[in-house]
């Protein structure tokens, strides 16, 4: 194990320090909040000569992934960071760096889309974009958003997957709150990310010259390249996998698609992804230590999610709760509820699922109300009817 | 049919990237075109203009003098007949050139 040095910093500095430690060649961002104190710190990097970054101001966010898409396919190694509107802005890029199969990094700090104006968490932002063919991962804690962003280059730039990967962390809550993160030497991360060897044809081989972003229309094999990105997601799940085992020797600290907590012998559980995980454990703790088997299951992968495992872990539950940081109107409950009934449909017994649409631009996640929610948990294990539909957790 | 452990996607670049330079001239673009340039001989005096500000280079050129233009790539936007500074091209009817009707 590599030695590391205990922090009291923010989620944003850890990312921006792992970013450093990555070492870009080009990061090409614009300032949004909260994910602006990603790019300042970084910015303050290349300023002071710890990195040496081609440092692309940009005047948009579009501009800003059209940057790292324009770089990336030159063969640098290219991150960036967002936010809200700011990803919305980026969308349609989203698809051509995905489609081009650009391995471009990108922090995303969660954070509801207008309108109303809001500039607090929730996952609108992220969810809008989970078909654009990004790996996604998620963080509970500053540690969490460090460690995702570092494995998320050599997931990104795996022969075998060559996708952009964005590493999500919660606006504010995780962003900008003191938390306490063990960071790696800058030694260790060097060499654990590598030199990044870009893919042939890139576009400064100038002695090679290639055509990206070409027409592949009536007739042309664009459902084809389609099928070749979605071949590259699938294989992302095994290389999601070894790169998680592989910095587990290095920090210490495991990392899972699934985190699972108390599911050994859980009889309810309920199914979270990012800094309310904390919130749902607590609770849980405090239920068992009345006797009711709690557990908890937090999503840190989303893109590809991972049906097999999660419905592995919820075969045989009496009852599950979703949290969704999210809306899907029209549909039957927000994206992560949608996920986790696709991933328990093929069991032979079916498990309960209610869906809880929580905190919505920032709304408060208290204590008080993850209980209710296993208190609906507790009484469907008992026979009783879960609550009809989705909830909306807390709101008046 | 096709199913996800027989795709063959390695037939295919990755990323769509084209890995050859020039491969724009074997791919027909003239097909949209509903006027044509056609050059009176007789007018040009092989300024050359319409070769520079051709935006498809869809203008031949032999020894420094224009010979005839490429109707593969040639969108009919009209520039070439514009810049002439001789009246040298006009456009003419796409159909009806096609049908002959027209020379
Ligand atoms: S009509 Fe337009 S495209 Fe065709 S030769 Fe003239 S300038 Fe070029
Ligand atoms: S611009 Fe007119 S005169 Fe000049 S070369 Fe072209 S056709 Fe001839």
């Amino acid at each position: 194990m590599a030695e590391q040095k205990t922090l009291a910093t923010t989620g944003n500095v850890m990312v921006a320090e792992a970013m450093r430690q990555c070492a870009p060649d080009v990061m090409a961002a614009y300032p949004i909040t909260p994910q602006t104190t990603i790019v300042e710190e970084f910015a303050r990097f290349v300023a002071q000569g710890r990195v040496h970054t081609e440092y692309v101001t940009v005047e948009s966010e579009h501009s800003a992934m059209s940057a790292c898409v324009g770089a990336s396919a030159a063969g640098a190694r290219v991150m960036t960071a967002t936010s809200s509107q700011g990803l919305a802005l980026m969308w349609e890029v989203l698809h051509i760096a995905s489609g081009m199969r650009l391995p471009i990094v990108m922090a995303n700090a969660n954070r509801a889309l207008s309108a109303p104006i809001n500039i607090h968490c929730d996952h609108s932002d992220v969810m809008g974009s989970r078909d654009t063919g990004w790996v996604m991962l998620f963080a509970e804690t500053a540690q969490e958003a460090y460690d995702n962003t570092i494995m998320a280059v050599r997931i990104a730039e795996h022969p075998d997957v060559l996708l952009p990967v964005m590493s999500c962390l919660d606006g504010f809550i995780t962003t900008h709150s003191i938390d306490r993160a063990r960071m790696l030497d800058d030694e260790s991360v060097k060499a654990f990310v590598g030199e990044y060897e870009p893919a042939e044809h890139t576009l400064l081989d100038y002695e090679h010259p290639v055509t990206h972003g070409s027409f592949a229309g009536l007739g042309g094999p664009f459902f084809e390249f389609k099928k070749a990105q979605r071949e590259a997601m699938e294989r992302s799940r095994e290389v999601i996998r070894d790169v998680g085992e592989e910095f587990e020797r290095l920090s210490g600290r495991p990392f899972g698609k699934l985190e699972a907590w108390g599911m050994d012998d859980a009889d309810v559980a309920v199914v979270v992804i990012g800094s309310t995980a904390g919130n749902a454990r607590h609770v849980a703790r405090e239920l068992r230590g009345t006797g009711v088997k709690a557990g908890v299951v937090k999503v840190r992968c989303f893109r590809p999610f991972p049906y097999a495992e999660l419905a592995a872990m919820l075969k045989g539950m009496k009852a599950v709760a979703v949290l969704d940081r999210a809306e899907s109107f029209g549909a039957e409950g927000g994206p992560l509820f949608l996920e986790v009934r696709s991933a328990l449909y093929d069991l032979d017994r079916r498990v309960p699922v209610v869906d809880y649409i929580y905190g919505l631009g920032g709304a408060d996640v208290r204590l008080e109300l993850i209980r209710e929610v296993y208190d609906d948990l507790a009484g469907m294990a008992a026979g009783a009817t879960g609550p009809e539909g989705l909830v909306y957790l807390g709101a008046r | 049919m096709s199913r996800i452990d027989e795709w063959k996607c390695e037939e295919f670049p990755r990323g769509a990237v084209i890995p050859d330079s020039g491969s724009s001239r074997d791919y027909v673009t003239g097909g949209w075109r509903s006027e044509r340039p056609i050059r009176d001989e007789e007018k040009c005096t092989q300024c050359l203009l319409c070769w520079i500000f051709c935006p498809d280079s869809a203008i031949n050129v032999e020894d420094e003098k224009v010979t005839t233009f490429n109707l593969d790539h040639c969108k009919g936007c009209g520039v070439c007949a514009n810049e002439c500074p001789a009246d040298a091209i006009r456009m003419a009817n796409e159909v009806a050139c096609a049908m002959g009707e027209e020379e």
